[in-house]
């Protein structure tokens, strides 16, 4: 029951993270979703997982959100203004289809037809990740190293010519 | 060499970034150019004993659950192939040498992604090597950073991120059934209930994520962008390899390893691959600009390997992984020729140009080697892996299908000859007099490729018994 | 597992329909890079909800988290990357960037 609770919440939170104005609100928004998120995943028993995604989605992300945004300082106050004005009113269509979709939803019958697995509870995620899933790790070294070269290339300030 | 595919890369990757300074920045090229032939000759004296000691030796440190058949070494040899290619045009695209010592660890990583992509045998492990690639692919396209690349690699960035979410969603779903994500216990656990409808959904929402990845057309809309606009190595590097490795290349493994050749998923492949066929070609038709005609022609070209694929026969399948080598090796051809265009004369527009064979014959003679491959023209390679296609399809009973392969096939000699006629046949323009020979590596990779496809084309018995029928028996046992 | 976490996996699955569709929907309704970037956000959080809801309801949430750590650790580099090309976007366009938004159709 609560996790249902904490679900709502997290709808909730991605609803306002679209529909609200200016991008900061909207960058605090989906960190707010990313906390949500990391206690549901607590509560599923992944206690790891959770963790990374409270520091790494909810920490780092922001940070790279907020410093695009002050870096690019796309439009003034008042062009800001001006575009959402206009803009607004497509976000408020969101909602409406969300509620269709939820009571569509309640309707349909997924039929759900195919036996599930019988498989005795699985390592620890230390062991999986450590000797089960090495393709995957270096995967994420390697990965990170194009990350590196990825900022280090895009975020300079270009030269002038 | 399973394992090895993925450490040598790591280790070339941490040469080229030793701290030398200038030195390394210099020589970068050159270490580049050695480990990717290191890697070719790995390739093909894999079973060594040298090799098989340091891989037990290795295997002891880290046990990676990996494999190798004589598809995915069929694909690595393509992988170095190209990306060879890419370097020696790099050498002279890139004025930059701050942009092409990135370039250059870019290419290591993406060859990289690759060969992990090639050798996963987990469906999970296969989405990281394709994020590899892809990432090294965006800061690539980006890396000059002019404004209609940076276009073309957001783009492409937003694309195979949808296309990321849809696969994860699939292998979510397709987890929940089998509990595991190895190939292994998903083919079990999909023969057991492959009729549920929540699981063929799910496949379907996996092959249209590799859809979008492999550039086939109701997704087809952020390839001729990403295509035209990257900078000259990263199109060939894109063209050639990325997007055959990362959308087909998984297909087929997935099709046949995972999901089976059931009537569903063949109907999808054979409908998305006619529509490309034909879109493909006819959009060519009206290009005016070098790249995004053979960016259009690649769509259409890959819809003939998907179509070979959805036959679901022996024949069609042997068809679909040769013209998947042939249009790897003819394609990065062409854009090879588009490159060498581009850099010697500035332009990319093709009706601006005209008679260049005069001027660059290389160029010239090999783009002619490979627009007869590329249309299917006896005896080049690329007519042995169009029949076969369009016979399987013939004999399986897809009329239909076949007629409009043959057909489409004509409408890509009209357009191939289209644009050789406007770039190089012709009298000279006398603007362009001066144009010379773009440089050595455009000339060597060029000769090189074009030897590579006349060859296939000549001894295609022999590359059809000892290259594709092995690779094939990887998918069909 | 018995047939009773059916409801449990349907709600789930139904929680991250939503997800999707607000990432969806914030991707197609603007025109701003950086809420697309948000949206995108938003799909892999969507992702993430329900590949932790899988492993619990099948007691195997060693290979999930493992799954989702790689996961996270990708998207962080995806969206690194995507900020830094954000970012030369409106450096390139630095007087027009309105008007750039506005060829930039989606």
């Amino acid at each position: 029951m609560l996790n249902t609770g904490l679900l709502i919440i997290l709808s909730l939170a991605a609803l306002w993270t679209v529909m609200t104005r200016s991008l900061i609100k909207s960058t605090i928004g989906l960190a707010f979703t990313s906390i949500v998120l990391t206690i549901i995943m607590f509560r599923l028993n992944s206690p790891l997982a959770a963790v990374f995604e409270l520091s790494v989605c909810t920490g780092l992300i922001t940070v790279i959100f907020v410093s695009t945004i002050s870096l690019a300082s796309p439009l003034t106050p008042k062009e800001v203004e001006l575009l959402s004005a206009a803009r607004l009113k497509r976000f408020w269509y969101l909602p409406v289809i969300l509620v269709l979709v939820g009571v569509g939803l309640l309707f349909v019958k997924v039929p759900l037809d195919f036996p599930l697995p019988h498989n005795p509870a699985g390592h620890d995620v230390r062991t999986v990740l450590w000797n089960e899933r090495v393709l995957d790790l270096f995967g994420q070294v390697i990965i990170l190293l194009a990350g590196a070269f990825g900022v280090a290339v895009l975020f300079k300030e270009r030269k002038k010519k | 060499m399973p394992s090895l595919v993925i450490l040598v890369p790591l280790i070339a990757l941490l040469i080229l970034n030793l701290p030398l300074g200038e030195v390394m920045r210099k020589a970068s090229f050159w270490v580049a150019l050695g480990f990717f032939i290191f890697q070719t000759v790995l390739l093909f004296c894999h079973h060594f004993r040298c090799i098989c000691g340091s891989e037990r030796f290795i295997n002891s440190f880290f046990g990676m659950d990996v494999s190798v058949d004589h598809l995915s070494f069929m694909v690595m040899f393509l992988v170095n192939i190209v990306a060879l290619t890419s370097l020696l045009v790099a050498r002279h695209a890139i004025k930059d040498s701050d942009a092409r010592f990135n370039f250059i660890n870019l290419i290591v990583i993406a060859s990289a992604g690759m060969n992990g992509v090639t050798v996963a045998k987990d469906i999970f492990s296969l989405y990281v090597f394709l994020e590899v690639t892809a990432v090294a692919l965006f800061i690539a396209i980006a890396l000059q950073r002019e404004p209609r690349a940076l276009e073309g690699a957001f783009k492409y960035i937003l694309l195979s991120s949808i296309a990321t979410v849809m696969m994860l969603t699939s292998i979510a779903v397709l987890f929940f059934a089998a509990g595991d994500t190895s190939f292994a216990s998903l083919k079990s656990a999909l023969q057991v209930s492959g009729k549920s409808p929540v699981l063929l959904a799910a496949i379907g929402v996996f092959i249209c994520g590799l859809f979008i990845k492999g550039g086939l057309v109701p997704f087809h809309g952020w390839l001729p962008d990403a295509y035209s606009a990257a900078p000259a190595p990263v199109s060939v590097l894109l063209a050639g390899i990325v997007t055959k490795v990362s959308g087909i290349y998984t297909l087929m493994r997935l099709v046949a390893a995972v999901f089976g050749f059931k009537a569903a998923v063949c109907d999808v492949l054979l409908f998305g691959g006619t529509l490309s066929i034909l879109v493909g070609a006819f959009a060519a038709l009206g290009q005016k600009d070098f790249k995004r005609m053979l960016a259009y022609s690649s769509i259409s070209q890959v819809g003939y390997i998907i179509v070979g694929l959805g036959t679901g026969t022996a024949l069609g399948i042997a068809g679909a992984i040769f013209h998947f080598f042939n249009h790897a090796i003819f394609k990065t051809l062409l854009f090879v020729n588009a490159a060498a265009v581009e850099e010697s004369t500035g332009l990319r527009n093709m009706n601006k140009m005209g008679g260049l064979s005069s001027r660059m014959p290389v160029t010239g003679a090999t783009s002619v080697m490979a627009l007869l491959s590329n249309a299917g023209i006896p005896p080049l390679a690329g007519f042995w892996s169009k029949v076969i296609i369009i016979i399987a399809l013939w004999v399986s009973g897809r009329y239909a299908y076949a007629v409009i392969a043959i057909l489409a096939a004509v409408v890509t000699l009209a357009y191939l000859l289209i644009m050789q006629r406007k770039v190089f046949f012709g009298n000279i323009r006398p603007e362009l007099d001066g144009t010379k020979e773009a440089g050595p590596g455009y000339v060597i990779a060029s000769v090189v490729l074009a030897a590579i496809t006349v060859g296939a084309g000549i001894f295609f018995p022999y590359v059809f018994d000892h290259v594709i029928i092995p690779a094939r028996s990887a998918l069909l046992p | 597992m018995t047939q009773v976490s059916w409801p449990m996996f349907l709600m789930y699955c139904y929680f991250t329909a939503f997800v999707f569709i607000a990432g969806i929907y914030c991707i197609l309704a603007t025109r701003r890079l950086i809420r697309i970037m948000i949206g995108l956000e938003l799909l892999t959080k969507g992702v993430t909800l329900l590949l932790i809801a899988v492993g619990y309801l099948m007691n195997n949430t060693g290979l999930t988290q493992a799954l989702v750590i790689t996961l996270i650790v990708i998207e962080v580099v995806v969206i690194a990357t995507m900020g830094g090309i954000v970012l030369s976007v409106y450096r390139v366009h630095n007087s027009l960037e309105s008007k750039y938004l506005r060829k930039l159709k989606w």
